[in-house]
This record gives C-alpha cells, structure tokens and sequence, in this order.
C-alpha cells in the first residue's frame, strides 16, 4: 500500500486552524478552568530549605482553620501509596524514589511537603502560614562538581554517592586522531540551567464521579497516557477507573511531559475524599517547581586534518539533574542527548563521550523543548567556528566542507545515530541565499571598520524526531515511546471522527490531522471532528513531544483514513450498483462521474448502520465504517537546518540585539506552511531566549534568586526580531506522509547561531562565548578581561 | 477574614452580583466567581499580561486589581468581543495570521490589542512590539501577532500597513 494522497488538497495548504475560534474567544478549556462542583482547593507547602531533614511537623493548627477539610503530609501519604521509579535498562543507573510529599528529608527548595484542602484557594492558603515544621538543615550541594566529588551528605544515602549515570560512547580511535592532528581545537562550555516557563502554570484539576466512583483527572500535561498509566500504577487503579484529560493545555515545551507530585496529591485526596479537588500553581510555584532544563557543563575538543577536515571530537559531559531523577524521562535523558547529538551533522570519523550526571539540591531537571540538542549545537558550533577562525576559512565554507554530504545518506553518527537523507547542505545554502550572506558579510566589516561591534553567526544542526520503537526518546526508558495510534470513523449521521492519544499543546494538531484524514477520506478538514487528549479514548498513547506527534499520528492517520475510505468506497459502490474504480469522493458526496450519480457520507452512514438490510447478508458482516491503525516509524527521520543570526552588541551597555535572523530548514512535507512558521519562530524566540536572558540562579545554599518573571527574563516582543523561516522539501522522508518533525528545531540553533554572531562581533578581542546566556553582565566582564589582556 | 462582601461588577455590559472577600483578586472573581475563564492567569504578579482585561475602555491587569475596586467600573473581557461562531474583526485577524498557537495568552493579547485599535492611530512595528512588551507569549515568537495586530489598525485607522 502506498501512502501518497492522490491529490492532496488540504496537505500543504494554509488551512485555518480548528481551535483558534474556541481559543479566541474565552471558550477553550485549560485545567484551571475545569469548575466542578463543590471542588476544593489545594494549597502546597513546599520546603524553603533545599536539603534538610525534616524533624517534626505539627499540622493542628492549620487543621482547625475556617474552610479546611484535610491536611496530609509525607508519612500520611506514603502508608496509602507507593513510591514511583523511573526505572532504566542502562547499567549502572541509580533511579530515586519518587514520593508525592516528602518524607523525612526535603533535597530542594520548592519540594512539595504538606498538601492542604480548604473549600476555597484562600482559606487553604491561610492554613498553608499555620503549619509548623521544624528541620535540620544538611549542608546544600548546588555545584556539579562538588556534587561529584562529595563523600558525605548524599541526596540518596542509599546510593553511597551523588552519581546517577555514568556512560561512556565511542567510536573510531579517538586518541589517535588527536595525536596525529594537525590542529585540536577545545573550550569548557557551560549551558546554565533554564525553565520552560509556559505561560499556562501547571494545574491540575481532579474530578470526582460520584455515579461511578472514579476519577477523571484535567490536567496541563502534554502526556495524558503516561499519566494515566503513572497513576494507575501509584494509586493501584484499574484504567477505566481513572481517566485523564487534556483538552486544552497553555504551552508544554517539555515541562509539562513528566509526572508531577500534585497530579497524584489531587487524585489521591479526590478518592479520599470522594470530592473533586483542584490545584493550580502560580508562578512562583511553576518557577520552582516544573523540571527545569539543560544545567551541564562539557569539555570538548575537536581534532582536524591540515586541509581542515574534521577527524574527532571528544568530550566529556557533567549533568546536572537537580535533586531526583524524573518519571518518566529519567535523569540521564538531557546529558545522553548531548553526547547522542554532539557529533551533528558534520562528518566525525572518531567520537568519544563520558557522561556523568549528578543529584544536586536544585529542582528536578527534566525536558525542554530540543532536550539536550540546543546545548548539544552550541558546544558543536562554537567549536566549528573556532577551527574555521583558526584555519581562516570562511564559517559558511568550512560547514560545507565538513558536512555529511549528500552521497553519504545514511550516515551513521560517531554516536550511533543514524541520519536518513536529509537536505543539509541544501538549508546552508538557502539560510546563505535568503540572508545574502555575501552582502552580509561585507556590511559586517564595513560596520566593524566604522567601529560597530557587529556580528554573523551560523550554526547547523540536524536532529531525529518521529523517533520509532527502535530508538527509544530516552535512554533505557520502560515506556515505549514508538508508536501511536489513530482510530477514523464514519458514523451513523455521516460525521468523521478521528481520534488520536496525542495532545494538542498549541501546536494545532487538531488542524493538521484533520487536513491529513480530510485528504485521505475526501471531505473538508472542518467537518473532520478530532478527538485528542483523553486517555480513556484511546488503548494506549503516550502523547506530544520530542517533535513525534505530527509524525506518528499523521501516519497512522494516513493508513486509518486509507482503510476507511475504502470501506466506505465498497458501501457506496454497492449502493450505487458500480465498479469501485468509477467512483470518486470529494467534500463529503460519493459521486460516479459517468452517471452523476451521488451519495453523500450522511446517507452512506445512515444505509450502513441503519438500513442494514440494503445490503446483502455477507457483507453485512463485515461492514462498518471505521478502522484503527497504529504506526511505529522504527528509526525516525532526520530534520535538519541552519541558521543564521546577525547581532549588534551596545559597546555601553552591552546590550545584544538580534537584528536578523533565517532559519532554513528541511522538515519533510509541510501540512501547514503558517504552522510550521509559526513553530519555527517559537522556537528560536525561546532560543534567543536561551542565548541572552534565561537562566535559573540559585545561590550556594540552594535558594533560588529567580523565583519571579521580573527575575527570570523571557522574552518579549519588543526583543525578539523578526523571523524569517524556509523551509526545503526537497527529500521524501521515508516516513508515511513524508513527514519530518519540527516542532523543537527553533530552540536547537538559536542558542549557537546567536553565540556565534555574538563571537563574530566581539572577534577584534578574541573572545569565546563559552557560557549562556550572554547577558550584559557575562559580556562586560568578558570584555574587560579581554581588553586587560590586551594592554 | 470571612468577611464578606455583596459587590456589583458590571462585565461586558451585565450587572453582576457577586459576594466576595475583600481581598479577592479581580481575575478571581471573574474566572470562579463568574465563571468567565477567558480571562487567564499566568503570574498573578503584573507581569505576563495573560489577564488584560479592559477597565473602562483601558487596559488593566486583573491580577493587580481587587474585585472590590472594581465596582462601578465597565470591565470588558475577552468574553466581550465575539464569540466563537462570530469573531470579531481583530479576532479574525488573529486567526488569519495564526497569530495564537496555545492561546494562553491570546485574550490578554485580544485586550491589549483591542485598546491600541480604539486609539485609532497608526503605528509602525516597533511601536507595536514596544506595545506589547507587557503582554508574553512563550509560542508564538510574536511576528504573527504583529502582523495581525499591523493589519487590523492599518485597515481600521486608514494608514497603509
Ligand atoms: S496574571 Fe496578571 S499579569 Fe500575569
Ligand atoms: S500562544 Fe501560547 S503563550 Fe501565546
């Protein structure tokens, strides 16, 4: 069976998106805005210390306080439930437990430690200021590599030590290649530690059904299935007994994919007390709480050849997994991405990588949008353009020069990643034409000779998304991560309805399906209805991201929709008394060009299920209108692009301004081209963000400074630039569809390409951008140094 | 602490009462107390703008307000401009551009928006983006918005885009 649409219609056109009408107007339904009746109301208090052990806590007071129905703390909780692991087949990984509510110790500040619930949000928080706990502060770890070298006060004594992970990947003689260099070229980079900050908080909002005793759980998650099968697992629940919801959820980009405390602290307390119970995070809570990101700090070295042919690179990898490893991504998800992906997409004929990763008091880390390969590509890119600067040849040029060149697909990575073939010396050539780099470039000097601190920075990059069941989305992971299904059908009034077990997280994949079935059934996108984001709807999923969504439900839409069509084609042929073949559908109507005759979907559905007896026995047996097929991609495919960036740096304040910015990339077929645009200008908005302002501060005692968006700086409009994104379909993928995922590519090269061009400006100094972001702060100190250096 | 109040708000042009505490948050009052949860919360400290609603024609944060304070005031929500089967002009411009992908922030961006085409004077992007620096949005990378934003006041105040 082949999976080319015969004349796509709706794939590839600029289709409006289904969800904007409710979005627009007030009328989605984000957790927080699920009101069922009588709810109450959680309030958390979370540790203010960021390891301690927890002496005694006296919860009396705040049990008599007006409104409150229940407090629960660590001990409460623990004889209920069980902990969670998120386990891994990787040797040698140390999981830890997982409890909703802490128990005896507290390992970072904004660790849940005592639930309240109160009738309202207020009176709950009242309570929250009448609980006592007394502890015993324990000396903070907060630095990797005191972390690492630790021998007393371990996060987990369990374990004897704060290790994690320990890895080690190699490929080709890696020793050799650098001995018989002709040049090696190294930094120690650090990527500071961020947070996704979705601009929803996370909320969660458990519903009680008291008819049938069981839970239905709205949550801001963008993996409903994990979820489900999480707390299926902790509260030793049967599936149908809990079900969870997420119909409209503000932002994921990673922190919204793991299992949170307050998800199991709802439900819990909703069966307890056979009410429905809701608690939404504010800021502060996100802020110190969701998993945050990247934290790791990476030696590498790049060993090249005298023409200036990369030979190998090796690097060695220190995480930062804050104070527990994650379910279910684990706390060698982020750092094994970076050794995985640091080989790129240049040609490396010897890779070696040592991971470690180390428990530290900070909050969890976890995904984010790109999981390991922003840091990845900028450690990668800042050593290219450091070879390039050293064997003075043109950045652009030396890319080209190193690059997996078109006759060399598939590629097999230093890493053990395999590249499909993929346009990546195709998107450097169009990032270069569309930014007219030649010009470019002669401004850029022209600006520099005049005194301007000016700068181009290019980075390329090439990722796996839709990954299949052969390559797992994190390491050793126990759940599978490689397939997806979806289930078309026709129903008695003619309707079609597809339903998915991914989410929709903004990335408008109700539109995007919808116009995949619309092709293949042959109706109109908006009379395809599309059911997402409810576990109970579906077998199983796991749900929306690592850039897998479009690819693995798109395809298992295509091969649903293509079975359906044809039972609807052997329904209607047989009404119509005609050859298959004569038939054509088109906007909802079944019509046989010869005669003109036609059959709409409404009276098909309504011969199939009600008028039975219009067909003969036989097929009655058979004939119905739906179909559900799953998809598993078994490898994934490759996107890839480049990226380039100009900036222009405030000698008095230091200031870095984004001035242009071209993403050129090859993300297959496009199903929407303003929806594709429109991820990937989110993207690099965040990586911009990444690049100058984010970053989570804690001092050594493990408080964190950035504990509000006045503190952590996200970007606005008024700092971002304008983003110019094109895209090359020029390669078939070889998934169904010829898809290729593309909703974390953004945040992937804009990091490096913006620490580039912020190189580039600042090249009459000779300076490295080894640390992000590069905040005027970073900037004024380089410089300084710099110019000392110099005198 | 229960010390609670009947107040009046009149939202989107109805008279609402309402009882409250005295302390209540504006956007509380109107997303549990009214059940108008188009107007979000994304920090509850001024500065995401995902609760900009309009107080007598200007924009407001109602996490920075009291729901008290706002008695005798006209407050429109995102809820009073079009509803889904009828959007309004902005929000069509919006959809056109694909100017919200979560929509998280999009009414806070609606209500920003909506104050900026009733002064009904042209603005160049800049000014646009100067604008809405009080309004974020982690999805969308802004471009979109603007141009959505650009096109509804070029087409309303008469100047070209
Ligand atoms: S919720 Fe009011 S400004 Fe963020
Ligand atoms: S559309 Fe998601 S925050 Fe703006």
């Amino acid at each position: 069976m082949t999976f080319e649409v015969m004349r796509p219609k709706y794939v590839g056109a600029r289709v409006q998106r289904k969800e904007d009408p409710r979005l627009l107007s007030g009328s989605g339904r984000y957790a927080a805005d699920v009101q069922p009746t009588r709810a109450l109301h959680v309030a958390i208090l979370r540790s203010d210390y960021a390891h301690a052990l927890i002496r005694s806590i006296n919860l009396d007071l705040a049990r008599a306080m007006p409104g409150v129905i229940d407090v629960i703390d660590g001990e409460a909780l623990a004889s209920e439930l069980k902990p969670l692991y998120a386990t891994s087949r990787m040797p040698g990984y140390k999981p830890t437990a997982l409890w909703p509510l802490a128990r005896d110790r507290v390992r970072y500040v904004g660790e849940p430690v005592v639930a309240v619930v109160a009738t309202d949000r207020y009176l709950a928080e009242d309570a929250r200021a009448a609980i006592q706990i007394e502890y015993a502060a324990l000396p903070a770890v907060t630095d990797a590599n005191l972390s690492l070298t630790a021998q007393s006060d371990f996060l987990h004594p369990e374990h004897g030590s704060n290790l994690l992970v320990s890895r080690n990947f190699s490929r080709g003689n890696i020793e050799q290649a650098i001995s018989e260099a002709f040049r090696v070229v190294s930094g120690q980079y650090r990527f500071t530690r961020t947070t996704p900050v979705a601009i929803e908080p996370r909320a969660y909002t458990a519903e009680w059904d008291r008819r049938l005793a069981r839970l239905t759980l709205h949550s801001a998650t963008q993996a409903p299935g994990i979820i489900r099968d999480a707390l299926a697992e902790v509260l030793e629940l049967n599936g149908p007994s809990i079900r969870v919801l997420a119909a409209d959820v503000g932002g994921g980009f990673g922190g919204k994919v793991s299992l949170y405390p307050e998800e199991v602290i709802v439900c819990f307390l909703a069966q307890k007390l056979t009410r429905s119970v809701k608690y939404v995070s504010d800021r502060q809570e996100d802020l110190i709480s969701t998993t945050q990101a990247f934290d790791q700090t990476v030696k590498a070295e790049m060993a090249l050849d005298s023409s200036g042919r990369i030979l190998g690179i090796r690097a060695s990898i220190l995480g930062d997994a804050g104070a527990y490893s994650i379910y279910p991504w684990t706390a060698a998800l982020e750092p094994m991405q970076i050794a995985g992906f640091l080989p790129g997409p240049y040609q490396v004929p010897s890779y070696e990588a040592d991971v470690q990763v180390v428990a530290t008091n900070k909050t969890p880390s976890g995904p984010y949008r790109g999981v390991g390969r922003p840091g990845a590509c900028f450690i990668l890119e800042r050593l290219i353009d450091k070879a390039a600067k050293e064997f003075g040849i043109d950045p652009l040029e030396f890319r080209r020069k190193n690059l997996v060149q078109p006759d060399q697909f598939p590629y097999k990575t230093g890493s053990g990643i395999v590249w499909d073939k993929s346009g990546f010396i195709e998107c450097l050539d169009l990032a270069a034409e569309v930014i007219d780099y030649t010009t470019l470039k002669d401004n850029r000097d022209a600006a520099k000779a005049a005194g301007r601190w000016f700068g181009i920075g290019i980075a390329s990059y090439a990722e796996l998304t839709g990954l299949g069941s052969r390559m797992s989305a994190a390491p050793g992971m126990p759940i599978n991560t490689g397939t997806e299904s979806a289930s078309v059908e026709i129903d008695a009034t003619g309707s079609v309805i597809a339903t998915f077990g991914t989410a929709s997280i903004g990335q408008g994949l109700e539109t995007t399906l919808a116009q995949i079935v619309a092709d293949e059934i042959g109706v109109r996108p908006e009379d395809v209805t599309i059911v997402h984001g409810d576990s109970a709807a579906i077998t199983h999923s796991t749900g929306s991201y690592a850039s897998r969504s479009t690819v693995l439900a798109g395809g298992a839409a295509h091969k649903a929709g293509k079975e359906v069509r044809e039972k609807l084609l052997k329904a209607a042929g047989f009404l119509m008394d005609c050859e298959l073949l004569e038939l054509e559908i088109e906007d909802g109507v079944v019509r046989q060009p010869a005669t003109n005759k036609v059959l709409s979907f409404k009276d098909i559905g309504r011969a199939v299920y009600s008028e039975m007896g219009r067909f003969p026995l036989a097929l009655r047996q058979e004939l119905d209108l739906r179909a559900t097929s799953f998809y598993d991609p078994e490898f994934g495919t490759t996107t890839s692009a480049t990226h380039i960036a100009t900036v222009d740096i405030d000698p008095e304040t230091f200031e870095v301004r984004v001035l242009r910015y071209v993403a050129a990339e090859d993300c297959g077929r496009v199903i929407n081209p303003q929806i594709v645009e429109g991820q990937v200008q989110g993207g690099v908005a965040q990586g911009i963000g990444v690049a100058l302002m984010e970053e989570v501060i804690h001092d050594p005692q493990g408080q964190i400074f950035t504990a509000s968006l006045v503190d952590y700086l996200v970007p606005s409009a008024a700092e971002v630039p304008s983003i110019e994104a094109v895209h090359l379909e020029a390669f078939a993928a070889g998934t169904i569809g010829g898809y290729r995922g593309m909703g974390e590519g953004g945040t992937i090269g804009a990091p490096a390409a913006v620490a580039n061009a912020i190189a580039d400006a600042l090249s009459h100094l000779n300076i490295d951008i080894t640390e992000l972001p590069a905040t005027p702060e970073r900037l004024f100190r380089l410089v300084t140094t710099a110019n000392q250096e110099k005198a | 602490m229960l010390n609670r109040r009947t107040i009046t708000l009149n939202v989107n042009g109805e008279a609402h009462e309402l009882e409250v505490e005295p302390r209540h948050l504006l956007a509380d009052a109107l997303r549990e107390g009214l059940g108008l949860t188009g107007t979000h919360i994304g920090c509850e400290h001024g500065v995401c703008g995902a609760c900009t609603i309009l107080l007598d024609g200007e924009s407001i944060r109602s996490c920075l307000l009291l729901a008290v304070q706002a008695e005798g005031h006209e407050i429109t929500t995102v809820e009073g401009l079009g509803d889904s089967n009828h959007l309004n002009f902005l929000q069509q411009k919006f959809r056109e551009h694909h100017a919200l992908q979560c929509g998280f922030c999009t009414p806070g961006m609606l209500m920003t928006a909506t104050e900026l085409l009733n002064q009904r004077t042209s603005l160049t992007e800049r000014d646009i983006r100067d604008a809405l620096s009080g309004n974020l949005c982690r999805c969308t990378g802004y471009d979109h918005i603007i141009a959505a934003i650009s096109e509804a006041i070029a087409e309303t105040s008469g100047a070209g885009p």
